[in-house]
């Protein structure tokens, strides 16, 4: 299906949230993830994907 | 001084971005004796790794870390960064900004007080980027906050304290609540002189990361926050229009 990763679109075979984190090779990467918008805990990836889905992956970063 | 039940040793509080290199960043650090790294989230590419990186090298400094949810422009956006930042750092600190204004990246005063409810009510111990406005502060109080960071400038002017009536005001009107300028600051004098006016810490980025000796400039800071809080606390006389010799009149010679 396809959905749109970090603004991007991107076809993904997953069905899981964490399952496209594999698939895209965030393998044991420090990150955080969001949902059309809305924050997914680390403890809840296993929520299922819909096509068109938005979907964040951000990790630390320099800020001021 | 202590700010949500910790006690930081420093009250010069320094961000992470914009150095020219990593181990520039790290000088600057140990140079400035920071106690607080502000810090982001942004995005990262599959295969990428340089969030892990990043967050070795600020473990490596050794300070309290205070995630920001800097360049949101709405509520929600700023809600979700901050839920996304506490998982990253694993900490319930977050430096709240809601911005309202493109050219002066000036809080958005509503969405701030709003966005700062619903984080409090969430567990979030919130330091939020708001104005002098005593109104807007008082509402941030009310909304859960006991840290307030006001502006002294807009972000990355390095212009000063442009509203030195306002910080004035401000400081007086909330005396016990720890009280952090925040952005704008370019030179040490400046955030000595925030410190002179009883304002707890400063927070500064710019002015350190783009001089062209960071961690000279750092420690430039460093001792002028110092001195500037020494000067606070040992109550400075007060000003006065007509001159008053120092030197005694009473016993000088008469030479005419």
């Amino acid at each position: 299906m396809k959905i749109t990763v970090n603004g991007t679109e991107t076809e993904v075979t997953a069905e899981t949230l964490s399952a496209a984190l594999t698939e895209l090779g965030y393998g044991d990467a420090k990150v955080a993830t969001a949902v059309n918008e809305a924050f997914v805990p680390a403890m809840a990836r296993d929520v299922a994907l819909s096509p068109g889905d938005r979907l964040e992956i951000v990790a630390p970063r320099q800020g001021g | 001084m202590r700010l949500y039940g910790t006690d930081i040793a420093s009250r010069l509080m320094l961000g992470t971005a914009q150095y020219p290199s990593p181990a520039v960043l790290a000088e600057a650090f140990h140079r400035s004796g920071a106690g607080i790294a502000t810090v982001s989230v942004r995005r990262e590419a599959g295969g990428e790794r340089a969030g892990g990186a990043f967050w070795d090298l600020v473990r490596e400094l050794g300070v309290t870390v205070l995630p920001n949810t800097a360049g949101c422009h709405s509520v929600r956006e700023a809600v979700t960064t901050a839920q996304m930042a506490r998982e990253l750092f694993d900490t319930t600190w977050v430096k709240l900004e809601v911005i309202g204004h493109a050219d002066t990246l000036q809080p958005d005063p509503f969405g701030l007080v709003e966005a700062a409810r619903i984080l409090t009510d969430e567990g979030f111990n919130v330091f939020p980027y708001t104005t002098e406005d005593v109104v807007l502060a008082d509402r941030l109080l009310g909304a859960g906050c006991e840290v307030l960071m006001p502006w002294g400038a807009p972000i990355g002017t390095g212009l000063g304290l442009t509203n030195i009536y306002g910080l004035r005001t401000l400081r007086a009107q909330f005396p016990d609540v720890p009280m952090v300028v925040d952005a704008g600051l370019g030179l040490p004098s400046q955030a000595a002189m925030a410190m002179e006016m009883g304002y707890d810490a400063v927070l500064l980025n710019t002015a350190v990361a783009k001089a062209g000796d960071p961690a000279a400039m750092a420690d430039g800071f460093a001792r002028a926050v110092e001195a500037g809080r020494l000067a606070f606390e040992a109550d400075p006389m007060e000003p006065r229009d007509m001159a008053a010799p120092s030197t005694p009149v009473i016993g000088k010679a008469f030479l005419e």
